[in-house]
């Protein structure tokens, strides 16, 4: 097992009283293994994904991941983690905008200290993107800089990629063919996937569906 | 990793190479204003030390005379008795270049390790005897007195404007017969109480320093410090924006590399190291430029303290690499200060914090609420400074106080008058270009405060100028009462000028005065003729009814504005001159320009207390008549060379040639820091330019032009700098008052009346207009041309 999420609690400020937005929340995810959260707005599962990331802490619960809790981890620990054994696709996409197309792809990697040539135009050939290599953010369409976003997401090697809700911004035949790249290069390098997503139809696709509502797992 | 993270972080400057320009220019201007004033007050200072050190003997005490100068026979009776002193001639030397200080030195008897005897020692003993003598002096004075019929040997450590010679060379060239005073050479002498036994007439004296002539100046220097200050502050407001600009677009960068695994120190060291780069870049630009603005302001300044304090500075730098080290450091401090707010925030910037880039330009209510706190601790410091402080110090402090209150509470006073705008505007499109304007305000504040303070800079020192000018040259009509001023060679024929000038001229009025200390300081004691004149033109401060009649009786004495504030003396108040000469104070005069105290008592007083002055200057009264014929007969008839007569008018246009060079220099640091106001607005409207599209763009939607949204820009720009110009009339006269009526008077000791000059302020007024328009120009074209797909691009984006 990769990750083991138990008993996640977590609770933010409110006008009266806090706000419970994980309550007692627990997973497994497996290594090749895609899992699909789904939930309406405001269920909890965009801060479930920051706190498995290591963004966010928790008010109680463990997120056990290779044997060691990360909620007990300091801000540089969790800060190597995410370099080096995560990938995060966000739903703004998150490129760097002042670098280019290539060195967004390869910039993860670089700072995890794993970058290679070879695998980055691989990479760049998979995603369709070997003639945007030069382009800037700003010049991309929104799939392409979604899959510019994967790219750096998966080039240093993580065995865990996190997805939040990755093609909210995208219309359904490019959110489709992203849901796919996602699927394919977990599945192909036996990574654990952890996606997030408001649809319903994306998230019969993967392994495994959770539901989550009022920060509870319905089951 | 490093190198990963801060190559994407220099990415955004290749991106925004305005942006990066407008953090080099304002650092490298902020740099330049501050050391290019540094380097005239290091030069200056450079000069003092080394005249204080070859003038003052390096340290020693000396003898002097009580009156006139010191006899041969006074010498060598000193020296019979065991006295290791050694004689020194002081006097002005007229060279082609005009007037050189010229030391004369004994080089046996001079105690050795002392500069002037070094210097000696260093051009050779036998090249300074010579046949005929020779001078010694640095290269620049050296040039000044070519022609003369001695010969002349460079040596670069001297002081400028001095020349050294053997005594007798020098009592030959200044056709002297005693000496100006006695060095007293370190170690064991004769008991001091013996000195009166063998030499009466004489007494010592402490060392002299560089603090004499640096106290004299410290004044004239501070305001310098001041004015390069405020200039650097002004730079720092276009760092503190581009560097706050440049963090909040890059704040989604900061969260998705913190997002990615960089820890926040890292992230906060690595932008600290990019920031120190640009400042190491940019103070080096910035103290070249310092260089040409201290190489362009020097000669005046020169001109001036050689003018006003006697204090010989050259007119060329030489600068010392501590200077350049000091200007990195201030670039390196100003850009820590500029930035250590944006520093702060990153480092308490979470991975999941909003990514904001126009929260810059969204300063909330509680920012200008904290704004405004405090602006009032800023004013509060200053009244305290005017209450309890004393001093120079507490001078600046309510100066600093008031301009930083006055800057701090802009944005608020500008907001709220918005506001009211808002409320008056009749249609939707008034309404929305005020409320627009509101919501621009937090992104142009610090431009603006920048423009507040050059405006309110430029007004304050304006109407002190201006109330010193008409101040001081109306005092000028009024004390110059002679209409020719005359300086015999020969003392001995006062008698024979008066008895020439008695048919052809309607007086004669002996300028005599005595060089002296009172009450503990430098001090001139002048004697006046008992003339009507003086009555009718001295201005006086404060006197009695009687007051003319008791000085020319020899009663009273009248003293100077300096003298009175340092001592705090008035009317009725005992004065003790030297020689235990004791007289009631009748009356304070204004006497602007003279750093040092003055007293006037009956000149018959003066010659009778004093015996030994010089009696060569007269002032000679033509009942207005035109001085040219006067002058020919004196030249002519009595052989009086034309450069020993100065006429009134002359004399005036001197004075006020001084006044002009003291102030050419503020005046220029005054336009640079406008010039660097104007940038700051240019600067901040380019860079809001990009990231106003998202508000401009709904606009352009519902049906305004391009053309007109670059009109409406234009305008906004020109309402804003009206608006700070109007605010910054107010903060301007409170700054001229404080310069009036506190530094000045901590300064120089002397206060002036306040004069108002509305016509200079309409033209500043449209100055500012101007500089706004132009600042505001090219980034509304831009937006008047900017293609429609950039625009749509707004809507098709989720930013």
């Amino acid at each position: 097992m990769l990750l083991d999420v138990r008993s996640l609690t977590k609770r933010f400020p409110g006008a009266e009283a806090p706000v419970t937005v994980l309550d007692g929340v627990s997973l497994t995810l497996d290594r090749g293994e895609a899992l699909a959260l789904t939930g309406e707005s405001g269920s909890g599962k965009s801060t479930l994904l920051h706190i498995v990331a290591g963004l966010e802490p928790a008010d109680g619960g463990q997120v056990v991941r290779d044997g060691t809790d990360i909620l007990g981890l300091g801000d540089a620990e969790r800060a190597t983690l995410r370099r080096t054994q995560i990938g995060i696709v966000f739903q703004q996409f998150n490129l760097i905008p002042s670098l280019n197309v290539g060195r967004n792809l390869s910039f993860q990697s670089e700072l995890a200290g794993r970058a290679d040539a070879h695998r980055h135009q691989a990479l760049a050939e998979t995603l369709g993107l070997r003639e945007h290599l030069a382009k800037y953010p700003e010049e991309l369409s929104g799939g392409q800089q979604q899959r510019v976003a994967i790219g750096r997401a998966v080039a240093g090697g993580p065995n865990l990629i996190l997805a939040d809700e990755p093609t909210g911004n995208l219309d359904e035949t490019t959110g489709d063919r992203v849901f796919d790249l996602l699927l394919s290069l977990a599945r192909d390098e036996d990574r654990a996937l952890l996606i997030v997503t408001h649809s319903e139809r994306l998230a019969a696709r993967a392994d495994r569906r959770l539901h989550l509502s009022h920060g509870r797992i319905q089951t | 990793m490093t190198a990963t993270i801060l190559s994407a972080l220099l990415s955004h400057w290749r991106r925004q190479p305005f942006q990066l320009l407008t953090l080099i220019l304002g650092l490298s201007l902020a740099t330049a204003l501050w050391s290019g004033v540094q380097a005239i007050n290091a030069e200056a200072r450079k000069s003092y030390g080394q005249a204080a050190d070859v003038l003052g003997g390096g340290g020693l005490a000396e003898i002097v005379a009580e009156t006139g100068a010191i006899p041969v026979e006074a010498y060598a009776a000193l020296r019979r008795a065991g006295w290791r002193v050694s004689p020194v001639i002081d006097g002005w030397l007229m060279g082609d270049g005009g007037r050189v200080r010229l030391l004369g030195l004994d080089p046996f008897s001079i105690p050795p390790g002392t500069p002037t005897g070094t210097a000696i020692l260093d051009a050779g003993l036998d090249r300074f005897l010579g046949a005929s003598g020779a001078l010694l002096a640095a290269p620049s004075t050296a040039e000044r007195l070519q022609g003369g019929e001695t010969s002349i040997i460079a040596l670069p450590d001297l002081a400028p404007g001095l020349a050294l010679a053997d005594i007798a060379t020098a009592a030959r060239l200044l056709d002297r017969t005693g000496f100006d005073r006695l060095l007293i050479a370190p170690g064991p002498q004769p008991d001091p109480t013996t000195l009166a036994t063998t030499a009466p007439g004489v007494r010592i004296e402490p060392p002299a320093t560089a603090e004499d002539l640096g106290r004299l100046t410290d004044s004239f220097h501070l305001n310098l410090t001041a004015f390069g200050l405020l200039s650097f502050a002004v730079g720092l407001f276009i760092v503190n924006g581009a560097v706050g600009l440049a963090f909040e677009q890059r704040r989604p960068v900061f969260r998705t590399l913190r997002a990615l695994g960089v820890t926040a120190r890292r992230l906060v060291a690595l932008l600290a190291a990019e920031l120190l780069i640009f400042a190491l870049i940019a103070g080096a630009i910035g103290i070249l430029l310092g260089y040409l603005i201290a190489a362009l302001l020097l000669p005046g300044v020169a001109a001036t303290l050689r003018g006003i304090y006697g204090a010989t500075v050259e007119g060329t730098l030489t600068l010392a690499p501590l200077w350049w080290a000091s200007g990195l450091g201030i670039a390196v401090l100003g850009t820590a200060m500029a930035s250590a707010t944006g520093l702060f925030r990153v480092a308490r910037l979470a991975p999941l914090a909003p990514a904001r880039p126009r929260a810059w330009a969204m300063a909330t209510g509680r920012a200008m609420r904290r704004q405004l706190f405090l602006a009032a601790l800023c004013l509060a410091a200053a009244l305290a400074a005017l209450v309890f402080g004393d001093g120079l110090v507490a001078g600046f402090i309510l100066l600093g106080g008031l301009l930083l209150a006055a800057a701090l509470a802009l944005p608020a006073v500008l907001a709220a008058l918005l506001a009211l705008a808002q409320r008056t505007a009749t249609g939707p499109l008034q309404t929305w270009f005020w409320a627009d304007t509101r919501q621009q305000l937090p992104g142009l504040s610090l431009a603006l405060m920048a423009l507040l303070l050059a405006l309110a800079a430029n007004i304050g020192v304006g109407t002190m100028v201006e109330s010193f000018r008409k101040t001081f040259t109306g005092w000028l009509d009024q004390r110059l009462v002679s209409e020719l001023y005359v300086t015999l060679d020969d003392p001995a024929r006062g008698p024979d000028l008066i008895a020439f000038l008695e048919t052809r001229a309607t007086g004669v009025l002996p300028i005599w005065h005595i060089d002296g200390e009172v009450l503990g300081g430098p001090a001139e004691i002048y004697g006046v003729a008992d003339h009507p004149i003086y009555a009718e033109n001295w201005p006086l401060l404060a006197e009695f009814p009687d007051t003319w009649s008791r000085v020319n009786s020899g009663q009273a004495a009248l003293v100077n504005e300096q003298l009175a504030r340092r001592h705090d003396l008035s009317p009725g108040d005992d004065l003790t001159l030297p020689q235990g000469l004791t007289l009631p104070i009748a009356g304070v005069y204004s006497d602007y320009g003279n750093p040092i105290g003055q007293v006037v008592i009956a000149l018959s007083l003066l010659t009778q207390t004093y015996p030994q002055i010089d009696r060569i200057d007269y002032g000679v009264l033509t009942g207005g008549a035109d001085t040219a014929p006067l002058k020919e007969a004196l030249t002519k008839d009595f052989g009086i060379p034309e450069s020993n007569m100065i006429d009134q008018a002359a004399l005036k246009a001197f004075s006020l040639s001084i006044f002009e060079r003291t102030f050419a220099v503020t005046g220029v640091l005054n336009v640079l820091t406008l010039g660097v106001a104007g940038l700051a607005i240019l600067t901040s409207l380019m860079t809001l330019a990009s990231m106003r599209l998202p508000q401009l763009a709904p606009v352009w939607a519902l049906g305004l032009t391009r053309a007109q949204l670059g009109r409406i820009e234009l305008i906004r720009a020109l309402i804003l700098a009206a608006l700070t110009f109007v605010l910054s009339i107010p903060v301007g006269l409170g700054l001229a008052w404080v310069l009036l009526a506190v530094i000045n008077l901590e300064a120089f000791g002397w206060r002036l009346p306040m004069f108002l000059f509305p016509r200079d302020w309409i033209r500043l007024g449209l100055l500012s207009l101007a500089a706004a328009g132009l600042a505001s120009l090219w980034p509304a074209w831009r937006l008047a041309r900017k293609p429609p797909a950039d625009l749509i691009r707004v809507f098709a984006q989720e930013r």
